[in-house]
């Protein structure tokens, strides 16, 4: 029997009488790689969490290294060796990598901050890993994936020979990825043991010494990785049920170009550049995907294409009609409809009912407004017509879209922008956060918008998705088109235009 | 007449009078660089400088030590915002309203002591305030000399704050967690750091800061308490901060401001300038709002500013 890291027994974790752990076992082996797989709210980071001292256990035991331990805050797990990568990174943006580090240590010069000597240490630590990290860089100026490697050397540093790293490569591209995995491996050899967190059954599947599956809370099982274990075996431990992951094809090819964006120039709400000189052709019954690694001028695109944002420069043309800084309300009456972001601050009015969050575009109009008064009657209708339609998980119109799980949000807005038969569709991170199910459904609606004739813009992080969706994939970095690729394109070569390498222009279509 | 106006004696008196004006504004902004930047904003600095100055003037007057009347009026300043910290840290209240509930609290029971206290009288009680220190040697160098260096030892004390403040934001561990609470609470917590430890200790020295301040304008500026003896300048010192976006040196600077249009607009007034005296007084005030306004939109807070943080909450 080999020695265990980490063994944990019974955990159950309780929030608001829901369980998000319930009576979970889990084994860390050293010197391995240990995959937490399962879907979007399974309790694998509050299993983590709980690990690392963030979230107290109402019932189970933790193991370290053969002993019985109480972690009870964060500073006792870092004192017994465990360090944390949290998908939201710890970071505290306008310091420098070297005061976050030195954030969670005792200096040695007392109450005077030990600069010089830390940001030394850490880079022998990064040149060991080759990390390429600088200890005086602040951490806004740093990469998502730069951020990442200061977040594992933080942990390192601190003496950490249990890493647990909550989805880690959600953020990276593949070749980023690969780089990591390199060093993750380098890490295991050096006898650490890492819990992997993750949702993606290729990384499991490539890195992975052994996986745990979560569901609903609960352990479903644990596998050794060998070759006898399969995509569809681990899929359906985690779904509970088979996963469809080839959509009915519509066959109808894309018309003529809808919706035509020239040489755009934008700024973010900083005033920077976000967007220079953006062009792409977006066709009727076309998806055109758009990648790239998150913050590189795809929220501002789909703003500016909304009408959300004011364009500096070029031209929008909807069919024929010119569309450059008319209001919003003027996007929405010739037909481009939005699927924003964030449906908590954009998508939806969390307070307020169901059925108006249904019509927020339409009220005004007939049925559902005479002279200016509302119609109850005709809005109650709607919305149980569109609840049955799109399956919305909800008692009545009269709950608030606060109290539906994500996935039922979403689908109330794909009920909003989608009914109202849209010429041009934008949707930004249609799927995020949202359940295999969820997410499966959306697509669908997605791929029916599409064959209905309209033009689709999908803005993903998870290139899987828009490899799935798209008819093309444009990608985006740093606020310019860097080019665009046909259906089956290889995802490295997506990869490497999200970096920065411009597209030869010979592949560029016209 | 301008000739007779704008000799060399008015620009030093006028420049001297700035520095002791600005002392009351920066002492304060001083200490709520250290609250806000923890992610605190405490609107109740002015109640708290009330307190400070009425408990400072009190027991300078019945001790007749000036010095121990500014230790009373910084340890009341830090009592007072120890209410705050409690209401916006522990208990997680609007800190908007909680700031300036306890202004409107501080404004009454400052009064309040101060009837208790002295009782309603025809004159009004003073003591002898700090007096002006000439520093050997460098008060006889010309003009210098005399903007810079013949104020009373409060003055210096304060100005001594801004190394201090530097020193302590950035070279200490203290300072370092500060800066952390106010960014990303989460961050710190899962390092290790007590967030609400952190953050009472910014409010209460912010406090301790206010405190002083409050004293000051008892014990070191006037001689004596009136109700209205603050006069706002805990609010402008709150502005201060955002102008300064939370750097010492800068807060100076806009402390020095409303220190200038103050001297300025009293020795107009005295000078007899042909504009109504209330307009006059309104003048520092309206200086400082223009400036703070537009040098305040290219602030940047503290992510978790006015923020309450619970480890609890996903």
């Amino acid at each position: 029997m080999e020695e265990l890291a980490v063994k944990m027994q019974g955990i159950t974790k309780i929030f608001n009488q829901v369980k998000a752990n319930d009576c979970v076992d889990f084994s860390l082996r050293k010197g391995s790689i240990h995959g937490l797989l399962g879907e979007n709210g399974a309790g694998k980071t509050t299993l983590m969490n709980v690990l690392y001292g963030l979230y107290q256990q109402e019932a189970g035991d933790i193991f370290i290294h053969g002993a019985k331990a109480e972690v009870d805050s964060p500073l006792k797990a870092i004192s017994l060796g465990i360090g944390m990568v949290h998908q939201h990174f710890m970071l505290a943006r306008p310091l420098t990598v070297v005061e976050n580090v030195m954030l969670g240590r005792k200096s040695r010069r007392g109450i005077l901050l030990d600069t010089k000597e830390t940001a030394r240490e850490l880079q022998t630590l990064s040149d060991k890993y080759g990390m390429g990290v600088d200890p005086y860089s602040k951490i806004w100026q740093l990469s998502v994936g730069e951020q990442q490697r200061v977040e594992i050397l933080t942990a390192l540093y601190m003496g950490a020979d249990i890493l647990l790293l909550d989805e880690p490569t959600a953020v990276l591209t593949p070749q980023e990825t690969n780089l990591f995995f390199d060093t993750l491996r380098q890490m295991r050899d050096d006898g650490k043991s890492i819990v992997l967190i993750t949702h993606k059954l290729e990384e499991i599947i490539a890195i992975v010494d052994e996986v745990t599956v979560l569901r609903d809370g609960k352990m479903i099982g644990t596998l050794n990785m060998d070759e006898s274990v399969t995509k569809d075996q681990l899929t359906r431990m985690m779904v509970g049920r088979d996963v469809l992951f080839n959509f009915k094809e519509n066959t109808r090819a894309p018309g003529a170009v809808r919706y035509c964006l020239k040489n755009l120039c934008a700024r973010n709400a900083k005033g920077v550049a976000a967007l220079k000189n953006f062009s792409l052709d977006i066709r009727e019954g076309e998806i055109v995907g758009l990648a790239g690694v998150d913050g590189n001028g795809q929220s501002e695109l789909c703003e500016v294409l909304t009408g959300l944002r004011p364009l500096d420069a070029g031209e929008i043309t909807l069919d024929d009609e010119k569309m450059a800084n008319r209001p919003p309300a003027y996007f929405i009456s010739h037909g481009v409809c939005h699927i924003p972001e964030d449906r908590h601050t954009t998508g939806l009015a969390m307070n307020w009912d169901l059925e108006l969050n249904l019509i927020l575009k339409c009220f005004y109009k007939a049925p559902f407004a005479k002279h200016g008064l509302l119609c109850k009657k005709a809005i109650e209708e709607y919305w149980e017509k569109t609840r049955a339609a799109y399956q919305i998980k909800a008692n009545c119109g009269g709950d608030t879209a606060r109290s539906l799980s994500g996935g039922n949000q979403q689908k109330v807005i794909l009920a909003r922008e989608i009914e109202s038969e849209p010429k041009v569709l934008i949707a930004n991170q249609p799927t995020r956060g949202l359940d295999v199910g969820a997410a499966e459904y959306v697509r669908q609606k997605l791929l029916n918008t599409r064959g209905n004739g309209a033009a689709l813009l999908v803005v993903s992080a998870d290139l899987e998705e828009l490899l799935q969706l798209s008819d093309r994939i444009a990608v985006i970095y740093g606020g310019e088109l860097m080019g665009i690729l046909e259906r089956g394109a290889d995802p490295y070569q997506i990869g490497e235009l999200m970096m920065g390498k411009k597209q030869e222009v010979s592949v560029c279509e016209a | 007449m301008l000739e007779k106006i704008f000799t060399t004696g008015f620009f030093v008196s006028l420049l001297a009078s700035t520095i002791r004006l600005a002392t009351p504004i920066m002492v304060p902004a001083l200490g709520q660089i250290y609250t806000q930047r923890a992610g605190i904003l405490n609107l109740g600095v002015e109640g708290t400088m009330l307190m400070g100055a009425v408990t400072g003037f009190a027991v300078a007057c019945l001790t007749g030590s000036l010095w121990l009347g500014l230790l009373c009026g910084m340890l009341t300043g830090m009592l007072w915002s120890a209410i705050m910290a409690w209401l916006s840290i522990t208990m997680k209240a609007n800190q908007v309203i909680a700031g300036l509930g306890m202004n409107i609290l501080g404004a009454g029971l400052a009064a309040y002591i101060y009837r208790v206290i002295f009782g309603v009288q025809s004159l009004p009680p003073a003591i002898t305030a700090f007096q002006s220190i000439s520093v050997p040697g460098l008060s006889d160098i010309p003009i210098l000399g005399a903007v810079f260096f013949q104020h009373n030892a409060l003055v210096y004390l304060g100005f001594l704050l801004l190394p201090l403040n530097w020193f302590i934001l950035e070279k200490t561990t203290f300072g370092l967690k500060i800066k952390a609470v106010g960014e990303h609470p989460r961050a710190a917590d899962s390092k290790g750091v007590s967030v609400a430890g952190v953050r009472y200790a910014a409010v209460l020295i912010g406090g301790l800061y206010a405190g002083a301040a409050g004293a000051f304008m008892t014990i070191a500026y006037l001689n004596t308490f009136t109700e209205a003896v603050i006069g706002g300048r805990g609010y402008i010192a709150v502005a201060v901060v955002i102008f300064a976006r939370f750097l010492p040196v800068r807060a100076m600077w806009g402390a020095l401001l409303f220190g200038f249009a103050s001297a300025l607009q009293m020795r107009l007034q005295a000078l007899g300038v042909a504009i109504a005296n209330q307009l006059m007084l309104m003048l520092p005030y309206i200086m400082t709002i223009i400036a703070l306004v537009f040098a305040s939109n290219k602030a940047e807070f503290p992510s978790a500013y006015t923020i309450p943080y619970s480890r609890m909450e996903r």
